[in-house]
C-alpha cells in the first residue's frame, strides 16, 4: 500500500488532467504492470503457434463465470481460473495423443465452451449482466488486484528466469529438447498453466474479446524486425507499454473502452513494422 | 559381434509398439567406439524410431545400455541432430540464441553476455559455422543449420551421436563438408555414431559399417558388402533408394535396375 501511496503522489506532480482521478492513477498503474507482462508471455505463444489455443483460453472465461453462477461463487475468479488450467492441460495432453490436427481440435473445444457459457449464462435472458466481461473495465481496477497483479508479474519474471531457454529450444525441436536434458512435458504444461492463470486474471481489464490481440499484437509486431530473442522480447514489451499508455490516455479524451483502445495501439504498432520490414529492412 | 570389447552401445532384442503397430521387432545393434554406422531402409522402416528410443523418448521393450568408464550403464552422454525444425522461417531465434540456451542455463531472451558470446563462438568454429552467429535460423541453408545443430550436439562431447537424415535438404557440398566434420570427430573423441540417412551413395565412404532395417535388422556389413545383397535388392525393389546415385552398386540379375 505504500508504493500505492507514493505512485499516487508522483502521479499528482504530473501537469494533466487525468492524473488527478484515483481511477486513472490505478489504471495506469495496472497497465504498467500488466503490458510488459502480456509482451513476455505473447513472445513465447507467437512463437509456438499458440495463438489459437490463448484465444479458447480467453473465451473459456464464458463458461467459467456460469460455472461459477451455478455453483454460487459471488467472485467467480477461482472457477475460471480453474477452468482455464484444466483446459490447457487437456488440450496440451490431447495435442500429444491425437492424430487430428491441432486447430480442429481448438475449434472443438472452443466452439464447446463458448456454447456451454452462453446457454447457461443466458437462462431467462440474463446474459445482459455479464456482457462487462466481454469488453473489460481497467478503469474499475481496485489497489488489491494491482497487488495480484505485482505478484503473478514476479512470479512470471521468475519463471521466465527459469525456463526461458528450455522454451526457445522446446519450439525448435521437442527432441533435440529432450537430448538436452529438457522436460518437454514440464515444461509445455507449466507454460500454458501460468498463460490460462495471467489470461483469467487479466479477463477483468482487457475482456474476453480482445484479451488474445493484447497477448499477440506486440510479440507480432516486434518479430517483423527483431534478429534475435533479446531484441524480440524488448521489443514486444516496449510496444506493450507504449500502446498501454498511449490506448489509455487517449480512451479517457474519447470516453471509449480503454482495453480496446490499447489494441487498437497494438495494431497501428504492427502495421507500422510490417511496413517497416517491408520497405526498409528487406 | 556380441561379445565386443569395445561396444559402447547395446541394444538387445529392442522392441517398439504403437498399439497393435509393431514399429521395431526385436532389433539387436551393437555400436563400438570410434564406429559410424548408417542405418539405411525405406521409409517406414522405424528409423527414426529407433533413435528416438535410443534417446529415451518411446517406450520400448528390450534392453539398451551403455558402457560407460567400463562398466554398464541405462544412461550415457548422446548427441542428437534432429531431422528437420518446426521453427517458422520468420522465427526470430538467432543461432547464438539457439546455442546458448543449449549450452548454458543464463536466459538468452535477457541478453547474451559477452562471455557467454564467446563460448558459443569457440563451439562454433569447431565447425566451421563462427560466421553464422548472428544470423537467424531461418536465414540458414540446409547445411549450415546441420553444423549449428551438430555443434550444439557435441557440447559437451557425447559417448554417442545419433544424426538423423543429415542428407536431407543439404547440398552436395555441404554435405561432403558434414560428412568429413563427423568422420574428423569420431576420430578425434573416440566417439560412436549411428547415422540414419536415405543418401546411401554419400554416406558409404564413410561410414565403417552399414544397417538395412526395415522394423528388424535385414543385413549389416561392410558398406560394399551390403549395397551388394542381392536379396535386399530383390526385397525392397529400388524404391528402396534412389538407384542413379550409386554408380558402383553392382546388381547382378536384375536388369530392370540399369535403367535407371
Amino acid at each position: 500500500m505504500i508504493i500505492i501511496e507514493a505512485w499516487y503522489k508522483i502521479m499528482d506532480i504530473l501537469p494533466f488532467g487525468w492524473t488527478h482521478y484515483v481511477f486513472m492513477k490505478n489504471a495506469l498503474l495496472a497497465v504498467l504492470l500488466v503490458t510488459p507482462l502480456f509482451a513476455l508471455l505473447g513472445t513465447m505463444v507467437v512463437n509456438n503457434r499458440m495463438v489459437f489455443f490463448t484465444d479458447v483460453l480467453g473465451h473459456s472465461a464464458l463458461t467459467g463465470i456460469a460455472i461459477g453462477v451455478l455453483l454460487g461463487f459471488y467472485d467467480p475468479t477461482l472457477p475460471m481460473i480453474i477452468l482455464a488450467v484444466v483446459l490447457a492441460v487437456s488440450i496440451n495432453l490431447l495435442k500429444n495423443i491425437t492424430k487430428t490436427s491441432i486447430d480442429t481440435v481448438l475449434g472443438v473445444f472452443f466452439a464447446f465452451i463458448v456454447a456451454l457459457g452462453i446457454v447457461i449464462l443466458s437462462r431467462q435472458g440474463g446474459f445482459v449482466k455479464y456482457t462487462s466481461y466481454l469488453i473489460g473495465d481497467i478503469l474499475a481496477v481496485t489497489p488489491k488486484q494491482i497487488a495480484w497483479f505485482s505478484l503473478i508479474a514476479i512470479v512470471v519474471l521468475v519463471y521466465w528466469h527459469i525456463a526461458g531457454n528450455a522454451m526457445i529450444i522446446t519450439s525448435v525441436n521437442p527432441s533435440l529438447a529432450r537430448s538436452r536434458g529438457v522436460n518437454t512435458f514440464l515444461t509445455e504444461t507449466s507454460f500454458t498453466v501460468l498463460l490460462a492463470i495471467v489470461v483469467i486474471v487479466s479477463i477483468r481489464l482487457a475482456g474476453i474479446l480482445i484479451i488474445n490481440s493484447l497477448l499477440v499484437l506486440p510479440a507480432a509486431a516486434s518479430r517483423n524486425f527483431a534478429r534475435n530473442t533479446y531484441s524480440y522480447t524488448l521489443g514486444a514489451v516496449i510496444i506493450s507499454v507504449l500502446s498501454g499508455i498511449a490506448g489509455l490516455i487517449v480512451s479517457y479524451y474519447w470516453g471509449t473502452a480503454s482495453g480496446a483502445t490499447i489494441v487498437l495501439f497494438a495494431a497501428v504498432f504492427y502495421c507500422l513494422s510490417a511496413l517497416l520490414n517491408r520497405f526498409l529492412i528487406k | 559381434m556380441n561379445t565386443c570389447e569395445h561396444c559402447c552401445t547395446k541394444i538387445d532384442n529392442l522392441t517398439v509398439r504403437f498399439g497393435d503397430n509393431v514399429i521395431l521387432d526385436n532389433v539387436n545393434l551393437h555400436v563400438n567406439c570410434g564406429e559410424v554406422i548408417g542405418v539405411v531402409g525405406p521409409n517406414g522402416a522405424g528409423k527414426t524410431t529407433l533413435l528416438r528410443t535410443i534417446l529415451g523418448e518411446i517406450p520400448s521393450k528390450g534392453k539398451i545400455s551403455f558402457r560407460v568408464a567400463g562398466s554398464a550403464s541405462q544412461k550415457t552422454k548422446i548427441g542428437y541432430v534432429p531431422q528437420k525444425l518446426q521453427f517458422d522461417l520468420s522465427s526470430p531465434i538467432s543461432v547464438t540464441d539457439l546455442v546458448a540456451s543449449a549450452i548454458s542455463r543464463y536466459p538468452v531472451w535477457a541478453g547474451v553476455s559477452k562471455d557467454l558470446s564467446e563460448r558459443v563462438k569457440d563451439v562454433l568454429s569447431l565447425f566451421s559455422a563462427e560466421h553464422l552467429l548472428k544470423r537467424r535460423l531461418g536465414e540458414l541453408s540446409g547445411g549450415e543449420l546441420q553444423r549449428v545443430l551438430l555443434a550444439i550436439a557435441m557440447t559437451p562431447v557425447p559417448k554417442l551421436l545419433l544424426l538423423d537424415e543429415p542428407a536431407s535438404g543439404v547440398d552436395i557440398k555441404g554435405l561432403s563438408l558434414f560428412y568429413q566434420i563427423v568422420d574428423d570427430l569420431r576420430k578425434k573423441n573416440d566417439i560412436a555414431v549411428i547415422l540414419v540417412t536415405h543418401d546411401l551413395a554419400g554416406v558409404s565412404s564413410y561410414v565403417d559399417r552399414l544397417i538395412l532395417l526395415n522394423r528388424s535388422v535385414i543385413a549389416q556389413g561392410e558398406p560394399k558388402e551390403v549395397l551388394s545383397n542381392e536379396k535386399l535388392v530383390a526385397a525392397f525393389g529400388p524404391s528402396l533408394w534412389n538407384i542413379s546415385c550409386l554408380p558402383n552398386l553392382r546388381v547382378s540379375g536384375d536388369s530392370k535396375n540399369d535403367n535407371h
